[in-house]
């Protein structure tokens, strides 16, 4: 599906924070860090607390600048403050905590603020926002309270204000990472049905190693750098490097790797309960 | 300190346009050094539940025995009493750090206690290496210069130092990576082993609830839905859907597995037991 057009390129990025009275020497958060993101691709990072992920994130929307190396969306350079509005526009960003993001008192409004700020014109917006709620699954809400609505909703309307701006690329942090079971599935479903039926290009942070399954590639981050790249495939046969760097493998993919070390003849790169079960009844 | 729920009810709001009823004639009773695993999906009343355990809310009809006595008929001398006993450890608790130092951060409760300074030390000393924290090298930091998970376990620190008899968690490992989740769950487990105290952990994790909880106490719209093994709860696969819950993956594949191999046990839910389980279905000649 994926057109090779880099909607993101990061190019042997460097990181760290300037230095201050206090601390005069600061880590390197990011080092040497380089990769593309297609048009059209679902990418996944992840990583632990204080991989560098979210600082990643920052870098991407210009909210942070490089130290050395750069960072280009659509071809245009973070480090021009003339490109900083277009840049955010292109890829949107939803973030960790849902309650940080909302600003208006009634759904629907808070999914028109962003296209407002664009000026774009009242029939439009109206348009947009009733596309975009649809699109999320938050319709019947749009004339309810944002603090009235569960996690998941919330990150689901938050996403809807995004859409609105009609970016080419969306970059999530960690948005699950404050959500129940249900309210990370309904977040979930909506970052692969965007990406499938409307092609979004989808950058998506995390730590929860079973959100990707079904990602065109996964960057692996470790104090800073790429440990691996590939598709979740490849990724997850390294059961024991992910589980060394504080990451956990899926379910399903730990258990077969038990079973291997226990002398069973299973496949590197089982991720769901279907393949897991079949291959091990064709064992027998 | 057993500690004994009767026909308790929550209404919040009564009489006006938003009353809700967050607790609907729950009943149970834990018993002494018993691990519960408080389950159900965000607005099924657990937080509502576990504030009704150390009297921050008052019920709306029935009442909690704590060791016997009924909580709520209690003095308020009484009722600060109970609040030693019973700690809670609530959501991001790190977002309750205050003090300039790890040491004072840790020492306000027992400060408040009136005791000695060598026992307050002793206590902080005690509840830092308790969090697994070394005392020597973090007392002196800042707590807002640790990591999140750190952070999460000074906080912790912080209900221990207060010695309770039974340590309520809410959601301990929200918001952190697998590795913070793992020291995090281990510390429960170890402080549970250590010194039998009772334990109600608070989470959505069914996988994380199964390995540690004797039982499960799952609820649905402020009623008890289950409370039992977790091998026993777990088999209920469909009804826990159905109140927006799921059994452990591993249980979903013994499921799957027993149509195959129709002896193999499927109340499994535990990724090791679940290895040895289908080594013993498969048998050793497919090695």
């Amino acid at each position: 599906m994926s057109n090779k057009e880099p909607i993101i390129e990061v190019n042997n990025l460097k990181f760290k924070y300037p230095a201050s009275e206090i601390d005069e020497e600061t880590p390197t958060i990011l080092d040497d860090i380089s990769f593309k993101v297609n048009k059209g691709e679902f990418v996944g990072i992840i990583g632990h607390n204080g991989s560098g992920k979210s600082t990643l994130a920052k870098l991407l929307n210009a909210i942070n600048i490089p130290t050395e190396g750069e960072i280009k969306v659509k071809g245009m350079d973070t480090k021009d403050d003339n490109n900083l509005w277009d840049i955010r526009q292109t890829a949107g960003m939803v973030f960790q905590n849902p309650d940080n993001q909302l600003v208006a008192t009634i759904v629907e409004d808070d999914v028109a603020f962003g296209p407002e700020n664009l000026g774009v014109p009242p029939e439009e917006i109206r348009e947009r926002v009733d596309a975009c709620l649809e699109t999320v699954g938050m319709s019947d809400f749009k004339r309810s309270e944002p603090n009235n609505l569960s996690g998941g909703q919330k990150q689901r309307v938050a996403i809807a204000g995004i859409l609105a701006m009609e970016p080419e690329c969306i970059i999530l942090d960690e948005p699950t990472a404050m959500l129940d079971p249900n309210g990370r599935k309904e977040v979930i479903n909506t970052i692969k049905k965007l990406n499938k039926e409307k092609d979004m290009t989808i950058l998506h942070i995390t730590h929860y190693m079973d959100e990707l399954i079904d990602a065109d590639r996964i960057i692996v981050l470790d104090k800073g750098k790429i440990l691996l790249e590939g598709k979740p495939k490849e990724i997850f046969s390294h059961v024991d490097e992910l589980k060394e760097i504080g990451l956990d493998v899926p379910v399903m993919t730990s258990l077969a790797h038990e079973l291997k070390e226990s002398g069973y003849d299973l496949p590197d790169d089982l991720l769901s309960i279907e393949e897991t079960a079949d291959a091990i009844c064709q064992l027998k | 300190m057993p500690i004994e729920v009767k026909d308790l009810s929550h209404i919040y709001a009564k009489g006006s346009p938003f009353e809700y009823q967050a607790l609907d004639n729950v009943n149970f009773t834990i018993e002494d050094g018993e691990f519960i695993g408080l389950i159900g999906h965000t607005g099924s009343g657990k937080s509502t539940l576990i504030q009704h355990l150390n009297g921050l809310l008052n019920p709306s009809s029935g009442t909690v025995y704590v060791n016997g006595e009924d909580i709520f008929e209690n003095s308020k001398e009484e009722l600060a009493k109970l609040r030693l006993k019973v700690g809670i450890v609530f959501q991001y608790p790190e977002q309750q750090l205050f003090e300039e130092t790890v040491f004072k951060d840790v020492a306000f409760g027992p400060k408040n206690l009136g005791i000695s300074d060598e026992e307050i030390e002793e206590r902080v000393k005690e509840s830092l290496e308790a969090v697994g924290l070394n005392y020597e090298e973090f007392k002196d930091k800042s707590p807002f210069e640790l990591s999140g998970g750190q952070m999460r376990r000074v906080a912790i620190a912080g209900v221990i130092a207060m010695r309770p008899e039974v340590l309520v968690l809410d959601e301990p490992t929200a918001g952190l990576d697998p590795a913070g989740r793992d020291e995090v769950l281990k510390l429960i487990e170890d402080l549970h082993k250590k010194r039998n105290n009772t334990i109600i952990l608070v989470t959505h994790n069914m996988d994380d609830a199964g390995k540690l909880a004797d039982k499960l106490l799952v609820m649905d719209h402020g009623k008890i839905k289950f409370f039992d093994t977790p091998e026993n709860v777990f088999d209920h696969v469909e009804e826990l859907e159905q109140i927006g819950l799921a059994a452990p993956q591993v249980t979903y594949l013994m499921k799957k597995l027993k149509e195959k191999f129709p002896d193999i046990n499927d109340k499994v839910y535990r990724i090791e037991d679940a290895r040895d389980e289908i080594k013993r279905v498969l048998g050793e000649s497919h090695v």
